[in-house]
């Protein structure tokens, strides 16, 4: 398989106009509860979007029936022209195999606990058809390098790292068959504020370099400020405001989203 | 008659608070102004007249109430999130009186940033910032660190490479001379006088009088946009 160079890659798809996700009233109940409802917006090649809001808001719902991990009752969601909730489950598995990523809060949800950094990275590219060892290995190995995990941590099983080092791992295990749109899921959750940043300047260079199109639910508004370029505020399953992400945030106009930027502590 | 850079016309402007009782805030109505390519506008008027909400107006950060907007061939107060993206990345810079950054991010890349998100090579962003860096008196020693534990004037310097790494068009300064000393000073209104004569539009609030006189070229007085108490 080939995979683009990141210049290469970056410049096709720099000045995009179509939208590479778009999705419209989506909505998902439980029963007679809402998980999520009516949530339309578009997403651009080298776009960063935010979802905040609080616990039970709706948010992970959302994320998961984007992401097809649940199937969502109503709506429509378009990959790249493509719809998605008409495609096959092996046409879905295949998209996520190659196109898309899922980075989970707690990295053990996304590694394999007992294979090694390098097989974790390496199995991905397995995955999509990827068979020459020499070849998996180095990229597995370039891959560690850009998030910052030193080449003779190659062959430790992630069950040795620390929470930072599990996360960027996941990171790399995920971005090494160059997906183009990531979900992310308070992928600074749990972490060091110190380790924290890091992973925010690594996730901004690669969204930069790679012009990947990011999808990130976070409760962190600091967190949003920094990586997202736009920001969806959800409240009870549905989005109760969106726009340019320090827009929302220095001039909210919903009632909700004035009441979540004023609660948060000053440092 | 040069097409104007960034364009005002009665725009307004008010908050309101939903969780103090609703209350409506009207912070500015009928605001006209415009700045032509290679012009610098200063904007003045006393504390909490509506400079920088003006200002933040322009950038996108705050949401017109009704009037017009317009930056470069963008309609500012109607636009697309997307469309105010890449407004802020080709055309429109600006220098606030904060830093904000993402922290343990060096010094050097900070300032390479805006270069780099136009896709412009690393090593010619980085030489960009290294030039910037150096004629605004950061020590090279400095670069490598993050400006979050910079002073206060050294941070207001390392935005103020970063405003001016890509050239802009369009320019929105806030205070850009605002604690720095004598001979910074001279460096910024230098970077000012080129962005002009480079044909930047620039609009700007300069509390130190002199910079004003010496870099404006009209000045604007807000308190005629500011919303007379409801009788």
């Amino acid at each position: 398989m080939t995979l683009l160079q990141p210049s290469e890659f970056s410049t096709k798809i720099r000045s995009p106009d179509q939208p590479l996700l778009r999705v419209e009233d989506l909505t998902r109940r439980y029963g007679p509860r809402i998980g999520c409802a009516e949530v339309s917006f578009d997403l651009y090649p080298g776009e960063v979007l935010g979802i905040v809001g609080e616990s039970g808001s709706g948010k992970s719902t959302l994320l998961s029936c984007l992401a097809g991990h649940q199937r969502p009752d109503l709506g429509r969601i378009a990959y790249d022209g493509r719809d998605v909730l008409a495609m096959t489950e092996t046409e879905r598995r295949r998209l996520s195999r190659t196109d898309w990523a899922y980075v989970h809060q707690n990295p053990r949800d996304g590694l394999r606990m007992g294979v090694s950094a390098g097989g974790n990275v390496g199995e991905r590219l397995m995955a999509v058809g990827a068979r020459h060892y020499g070849d998996i290995r180095a990229k597995a190995v370039d891959w560690l390098g850009r998030v910052e995990i030193a080449a003779d941590r190659v062959d430790d099983r992630p069950t040795a790292f620390s929470g930072g080092m599990q996360q960027r791992l996941q990171i790399a295990r995920n971005l090494v068959t160059g997906p183009r749109l990531v979900f992310m899921d308070e992928p600074t959750g749990g972490l060091d504020v110190s380790v924290q940043a890091r992973l925010l300047d690594l996730l901004r260079g690669l969204v930069r370099d790679l012009g990947l199109s990011v999808i990130i639910v976070t409760h962190d508004l600091a967190v949003v400020r920094l990586l997202a370029h736009r920001l969806m505020v959800m409240k009870s399953g549905r989005v109760v405001e969106q726009g340019l992400t320090d827009q929302v945030l220095d001039d909210p106009q919903h009632a909700y989203t004035q009441l979540l930027v004023s609660s948060v502590l000053q440092v | 008659m040069i097409r104007a850079m960034i364009h005002i016309e009665s725009l307004s402007k008010s908050f309101t608070l939903h969780n103090q009782g609703g209350a409506v805030i009207p912070v500015m109505a009928g605001a006209c102004l415009s700045v032509a390519p290679g012009e610098c506008v200063g904007l003045t008027g006393q504390s909490g007249a509506g400079k920088s909400t003006l200002m933040r107006m322009v950038y996108g950060n705050y949401l017109a109430a009704s009037g017009r907007l317009r930056v470069g061939e963008v309609d500012v107060a109607s636009a697309e999130p997307r469309e105010i993206i890449a407004l802020r990345r080709h055309t429109l810079g600006y220098v606030s009186q904060f830093l904000r950054v993402v922290p343990r991010v060096p010094t050097l890349d900070v300032v390479a940033e805006p270069l780099l998100a136009l896709g412009t090579p690393a090593d010619q962003a980085r030489n960009r910032a290294a030039s910037l860096l150096e004629r605004l008196n950061i020590p090279e020693r400095l670069w490598t660190l993050s400006p979050t534990t910079f002073s206060g004037g050294e941070q207001q310097r390392v935005n103020i490479a970063r405003g001016f790494a890509h050239t802009y068009p369009a320019l929105l300064l806030d205070e850009p001379t605002a604690s720095l000393d004598a001979a910074n000073r001279e460096v910024v209104l230098t970077l000012i006088e080129e962005a002009k004569a480079r044909g930047a539009a620039i609009l700007g609030i300069f509390h130190d009088e002199a910079a004003r006189a010496r870099v404006c070229d009209r000045l604007v007085d807000v308190t005629g946009f500011t919303p007379r108490a409801a009788a």
